[in-house]
């Protein structure tokens, strides 16, 4: 596939058919615990896409550029966490000074997406999958949404589901986690739309 | 020191404060790997190893470390404790170590390690804390083997690779796909929150 419709092929790929939550179990944590609403949900969601995609990038630079050269590869679990980390704390700065609105709406958000495992995880995969700079920005990006997505239709199920009678024992994480089977499967159906190696 | 604070502290994560079951802490990066009970294994066995010595370590590092900067401490003793396990499952276990892929390392953001670090190592002697972060490490392990070993023999019929059903056995796919993991676990966490709830009833 040519230069240009690759990074575009893995950005749909990350949102529907290799789901980051959905099919690798990425970021359930959060997940699980945050989706009671709907406003919530979608906050979270955003800052994970904008954090994703942006860590994703930075992360490629450091470790093509720095790390590679010297052979630090095995650093690069410290060196990725510490870059997240980092940014998430240099972020919640820059909007805590120009934004109050967002900083209200976000700034809880950011402190629990440096422990958000599909961050790292995004970042892993790329190295794994020895993707170029525009696929693993894209491949970030794509992932956070689809991450949004799967947050996002989950809130609104459990929102329905309030007033449902549920088994005491299914009650609370059980059931989240058969509704993410269900979403899961929902999403298996995007299988064969796009496959990328 | 008394023995049955060690043996409390070891038994406790087994069973009523196991860390999936009644906080569902921590099943993000191994969860993945549960198609086959191999897998699961090695994964579990550097989860143990990770928890229990990042633990002790934290415990015997702990009033030398200001509790401003304590977050980033602890997840640098747990990232040196990752790589190592990575680099050791890299040189002499290399088909195994490319098949886990990123999930090796995504064993840094498993809240149970941070957890346990947090609510435990802080506050406790080394050795406590070692054996605290080795209970709930085991407590997680046999939970994930237990998927392991259904999803693994209902979906290929094997286990550990061997052919266990025979030739009559119709493969249940789903079960090695994503869905069959969280549909395993939600099972799992059912059957024992009602056993749970009948026993707090009586």
């Amino acid at each position: 596939m040519n230069d240009i419709l690759f990074p575009l092929a893995v950005f749909f790929a990350a949102v529907f058919t290799n789901n980051i939550l959905l099919t690798n179990y990425l970021g359930m944590c959060s997940f699980l615990s945050v989706s009671k609403e709907l406003e919530t949900s979608a906050g979270l969601g955003i800052a994970v896409t904008f954090v994703m995609a942006t860590t994703t990038a930075i992360n490629w630079v450091v470790y093509h550029f720095l790390l590679v050269p010297f052979q630090l590869e095995y650093l690069r679990f410290i060196v990725f966490i510490i870059i997240i980390a980092a940014f998430v704390q240099l972020i919640e700065m820059v909007i805590e000074r120009y934004s109050e609105g967002l900083y209200f709406a976000l700034g809880i958000f950011l402190p629990l997406i440096t422990v958000n495992c599909a961050i790292l995880g995004a970042s892993l995969f790329m190295v794994i999958r020895e993707y170029s700079f525009m696929t693993s920005f894209f491949f970030g990006f794509g992932s956070g949404l689809g991450w949004l997505i799967a947050i996002l239709a989950m809130a609104g199920i459990r929102q329905r589901l309030r007033t449902a009678k549920i088994p005491l024992g299914l009650d609370g994480p059980g059931i989240s986690l058969i509704i993410a089977g269900f979403m899961a499967m929902a999403f298996m159906g995007f299988n064969g739309m796009i496959t990328i190696s | 020191m008394a023995a049955g604070m060690i043996k409390k502290t070891f038994l406790a994560p087994l069973g009523k404060d196991n860390p999936v079951f009644v906080q569902i802490l921590g099943i993000c990066s191994t969860l993945a790997v549960t198609n086959k009970l191999e897998n699961t294994m090695v994964m579990t066995l550097g989860v143990m190893f990770t928890t229990a010595l990042s633990s002790w370590t934290l415990s015997v590092m702990r009033k030398w470390i200001p509790s401003r900067i304590r977050m980033m401490v602890e997840t640098m003793i747990i990232a040196t404790y990752v790589i190592i396990v990575d680099i050791a499952l890299k040189a002499f276990y290399p088909e195994m170590w490319k098949q886990l892929g990123p999930y090796v390392g995504l064993i840094i953001t498993n809240c149970i390690v941070m957890g346990r670090i947090e609510a435990f190592a802080l506050q406790n002697k080394p050795m406590l804390s070692l054996v605290d972060g080795l209970a709930s490490g085991m407590g997680y392990a046999y939970v994930l083997l237990v998927i392991a070993f259904f999803r693994e023999l209902l979906g290929t019929g094997t286990l550990w690779g061997y052919q266990i059903l025979g030739s009559w056995w119709t493969n249940w796919s789903i079960m090695i796909m994503p869905p069959g993991g969280f549909f395993m676990l939600a099972i799992f966490i059912w059957i024992v929150r009602e056993a749970v709830f009948k026993e707090g009833s009586k």
